[in-house]
């Protein structure tokens, strides 16, 4: 009963609004699980992507052992595949094929899509434009649940008779519409397509839900030029989403068609199995302009929300306003509108027609420009900063590092003339691991170092921070830049093994190479996920504002109250980035507090 | 029961882990510190540390480039892979620069400001005139880029010339089969519903320009200095012709004819003879031979398949041989056309 007075008493002070939640307890099922709060569903969606990119990173390790020890016998892997798939601890190699197909569709998808999006949006939209939570809290759950259910089917194909999908993370047809093509392109084939489509239906309602909420709920005073570079780039990110992915959800249905009702979009003049099949007048091209119409938006929706994380961080850490804040807002949008018409330099060597190559060799060199301006902008912000050593501003500056590397080689495959004889290599696979891959992982950390005190309320051990992130960064190198070379020499990706070909037998020595660092990559991983699970329960309690950063977030006190601000909304006065302006008492001023008089927002002084 | 030790060990140490982390927090917040408060001496470390990494990223980078030299492709085979190389030289050399470049501002700046207690960054937010520099300037180079890229592929997909030598490369899983077009130089019509055991291809025994075509496996030969189109095709998913020697790929899809030519320059003899090559084929076959295997290997062009095209697609190839034209006829003289004796006429 006391309690119960104090608490009432506590709530007339704070305000009246709160009314409608404090009085009930929640049941545990719908505080833990079908929560509509979106800092619950932020969690939701960390732990179920960590999960999953541990499970895919497990696999990577499988499919690197086969590489640089091609028919050596491991125990890990009879133990983990069985005798069907891992007789003898030899990978068997449709096993392979599929192992590198769900690695890639895991970390694509459900990591860094679904999990760094799901993550961030949710947490980090209500929190930095001063709402209560999303827009729809129910279609935000739904998102979660929809994503959750896609994961457990996509993992499915693993304890089926035929195996999972097998037909790489692209899964073009006929290859994945013909089960008489492979042991991959049966029952597993028909779980990627759902899973796939399920988690379509995630990304959507999860999308349309952070557009609606940024354009509406943003807290007075909070113009669209006051948004943190962080919201600035989820809302191109999800801009993009829900562009892009219902042609992926049109590319799939087809395809489901294709493999299941006897229709013909994909298909034409196919003998297999011994007959020839009835369909013609099909084309195998069509699905792969529908897919990288997604599949090109999808990598600028991988990396937008690292970068827009990185800009967030690499400004709170250096105390300086992030340089060129208008030019970045600029640059995010330049590479989400450029992002639509890039698509067919994945397809220079489709036979489609050379003048249309030429076209996309233009539009997609374009792209160079505005990632140019965001790596140097970054590289500026650092210039004459104070720069703080928080875990996650090495994440940060890990990010723009690998950024520039992968991005630089982007030009060559950008070069229709130069894509011809890396296309399909391993050059392709250590470019976009680089730049997409490493880049948005080390985003995403960076992510989970800095806003962990929001989401768990307490700090992460910074010195194993530390180790994590040298260790990750420089494992990261080790696997990604040799593999460059692979590419040159001509060997192609997606091969079981290259002893087939005595002129890669002097390359064994980079897959070599290649598998110690990733395994050493792995091992690190071991020290996030301890410090993660660890920091949640033993971690120190922190501060309200631990980082003295600017934004609305850290205006919230360190508690999960249900609608954020136990109070009244905050009202924003000023941009974000007010670190170290001269004048003030501190080097940081809120975007609560109200300018001065004379005072100039926005950068100015 | 190995295993079963090996899961306590584990949990074991999971848990020293963490009573050792615990430790460190204590002994920390018994000094007074917050634990994890980013102090000026864990600044000055990484700022040590940021150094340390740039000049490792470099000398890794230099050793690659030293050490994997030797094993990359020989020179260009074909006309056009001649400039594609020089292409490739032209863009490695921004692309280097630009990533020396910035990689170095980056890790410089990294470490030139750390902070330090009392230490004020400078307030700047943007500047609109070095802005502007940076988005000009790589607009510049990479219209210069685009307009040397573009040349070389039109150039490269102009379509063959008329008396071009027509080769058809066919895919199945798993192997590759090529068709001479014979001395009409046509090849016969085709289609999928024909095909058989015998007839692999599903040729049309009542198309007379198929009454000389010639098939082979396995090897294919083409004369020096002579323009080659090879026409793609597949039987049942998509599979893709690389032959990286002459910097060529082309996908081959069902249900359509894809094209790809070049003019080869270097015989198979003549590679065989040049430094590059005879240098990285001792160093193949030594390695061979340490493993066991006592075959010497002998350089050869080679097909291979580049698309995933199922479960024994890392091994799918064809040996390409750059003849001289006299060698390429006598060969090909060799070969008895498909449809050899059995020529049905219709007329």
């Amino acid at each position: 009963m006391s309690m119960n007075n104090h608490d009432q008493h506590a709530h007339i002070h704070q305000g009246h609004h709160e009314e409608e939640h404090h009085h009930e307890e929640e049941h545990w099922l719908t505080k833990y699980f079908f929560s509509m709060d979106h800092k619950t569903i932020s969690r939701q969606f960390l732990i179920t992507a960590v999960v999953m990119a541990f499970i895919a990173m497990m696999m990577s390790i499988l499919f690197r052992l086969q590489l640089a020890w091609p028919g050596e016998k491991f125990a890990i892997i009879n133990y983990i595949m069985g005798d069907k798939w891992g007789k003898d601890g030899i990978l068997e190699p449709g096993m392979y094929m599929a192992l590198v197909t769900i690695h890639g569709t895991i970390m694509v998808f459900f990591v860094l899509t679904g999990g760094l999006s799901g993550t961030f949006s949710n947490l980090l939209i209500p929190y930095q434009i001063g709402a209560r939570d999303m827009a729809s809290g129910f279609m935000n759950m739904m998102s979660y649940w929809f994503f959750f259910l896609s994961s457990i089917v996509m993992l499915a194909g693993f304890f089926i008779e035929t195996g999972p999908a097998s037909g790489g993370w692209t899964v073009y047809p006929p290859l994945s519409a013909l089960p008489q093509a492979m042991e991959g392109s049966k029952l597993g084939m028909t779980l990627w397509l759902v899973s796939m489509s399920l988690f379509i239906v995630s990304s959507l309602l999860g999308g349309l839900n952070y557009i609606v909420t940024i354009l509406n709920l943003r807290t007075k005073g909070m113009s669209m030029t006051r948004l943190p570079l962080t919201i600035w780039a989820f809302f191109i990110t999800a801009v993009l989403g829900v562009l892009s992915f219902p042609v992926l959800l049109s590319a799939a249905l087809l395809l489901i068609f294709d493999r299941s009702f006897g229709t013909s979009f994909y298909l034409s003049d196919i003998y297999i199995g011994g007959q020839a099949l009835e369909q013609t007048g099909g084309s195998p091209i069509l699905y792969q302009h529908l897919f990288w119409f997604l599949g090109h938006p999808e990598v600028y929706i991988i990396i937008l929300p690292a970068l827009g994380i990185t800009s967030e961080i690499i400004s709170v850490n250096s105390r300086k306003p992030i340089f060129g804040y208008r030019a970045m807002i600029g640059s995010i949008m330049a590479i989400g509108f450029l992002s639509f018409i890039v698509w067919a330099h994945h397809m220079y060597i489709t036979g489609m027609n050379p003048f249309l190559g030429s076209v996309f060799v233009f539009t997609t060199l374009l792209i160079a420009i505005p990632s140019a301006v965001k790596a140097f902008n970054y590289i500026t912000t650092l210039w004459k900063g104070n720069i703080r050593y928080t875990p996650a501003m090495l994440f940060a500056i890990g990010l723009v590092s690998t950024f520039i590397s992968g991005g630089l080689t982007g030009i060559i495959l950008a070069d229709s003339a130069l894509d011809i004889q890396v296309h399909d290599t391993y050059f392709v696979v250590a470019h976009f691991h680089i730049v997409m891959g490493v880049s948005a992982i080390l985003g995403m950390l960076a992510g989970v170092y800095h806003w962990y005190p929001k989401m768990f309320l307490r700090q992460m051990n910074k010195k194993l921070g530390y180790i994590h992130f040298w260790g990750t960064f420089i494992s990261a190198y080790g696997v990604f830049f040799p593999m460059h070379f692979l590419g040159l020499a001509g060997v192609p990706r997606r091969y079981y093994n290259n002893s087939a070909f005595p002129m890669f037998d002097n390359l064994v020595d980079i897959n070599v190479l290649i598998t110690c660092f990733a395994i050493l990559g792995a091992l690190v991983q071991i020290v996030f996920l301890f410090n993660f699970f660890y920091s949640m329960f033993r971690g120190p309690k922190s501060e309200q504002n631990p980082w003295n950063a600017n934004t609305l977030e850290w205006t919230t006190p360190m508690a999960h109250t249900h609608g954020n601000w136990p109070g009244a909304l905050p009202i924003v006065y000023r941009w974000p980035y007010d670190y170290s302006k001269p004048g003030k008492p501190e080097d940081f001023v809120m975007q609560t507090v109200p300018l001065t008089e004379g005072e100039v927002d926005g950068g100015g002084h | 029961m190995i295993k079963f030790l090996v899961y306590v060990a584990i949990i074991l140490a999971i848990f020293a882990i963490g009573y050792l982390v615990r430790v460190f927090e204590l002994a920390s917040s018994l000094k007074g510190n917050k634990p994890e408060e980013v102090t000026d001496n864990d600044n000055k470390f990484m700022s040590k540390v940021m150094l340390i990494a740039l000049f490792a990223l470099m000398a890794f980078t230099a050793w690659t480039l030293i050490t994997y030299a030797p094993l990359m492709l020989p020179e260009a085979a074909s006309e056009h892979g001649v400039e594609i190389d020089w292409l490739y030289r032209f863009n490695w050399a921004i692309i280097f620069l630009v990533f020396v470049l910035t990689q170095i501002l980056l890790f410089y700046f990294a470490s030139k400001y750390y902070g330090r207690k009392g230490n004020v960054a400078t307030y700047i937010a943007h500047n609109n005139k070095i802005e502007m520099i940076w988005t000009v300037i790589p607009a510049i180079v990479l219209s210069i880029i685009i307009i040397f890229g573009l040349r070389a592929w039109n150039k490269i997909t102009a379509p063959a010339s008329e008396n071009a030598i027509v080769i058809q490369i066919y895919g199945k899983q798993f192997d590759w089969t090529a068709r001479y077009a014979g001395v009409d130089n046509k090849l016969g019509d085709s289609n999928y519903k024909l095909i058989t055991d015998e007839n692999a291809l599903g040729m049309d025994s009542t198309s007379e320009a198929g009454f000389d075509d010639i098939i082979v496996k396995n090897e294919f030969h083409i004369p020096v200095n002579k323009e080659i189109e090879f026409k793609l095709n597949a039987r049942e998913v998509i599979h893709s012709v690389y032959m990286p020697h002459f910097r060529a790929q082309m996908n081959c899809v069902p249900g359509m004819t894809t094209m790809l030519h070049f003019t080869p320059i270097i015989t198979t003899a003549e590679m065989r003879k040049k430094q590059y090559v005879i240098n990285q084929m001792a160093d193949i076959n030594s390695r061979r031979e340490a493993r066991g295997e006592n075959a010497k290997e002998e350089f050869n062009y080679i097909l291979l398949c580049n698309k995933i095209c199922g479960n024994s697609h890392y091994n799918m190839q064809m040996t390409i041989v750059v003849d001289t034209e006299e060698d390429y006829k006598k060969w090909l003289a060799s070969k008895k056309p498909y449809f050899g004796k059995k020529i049905v006429t219709n007329k």
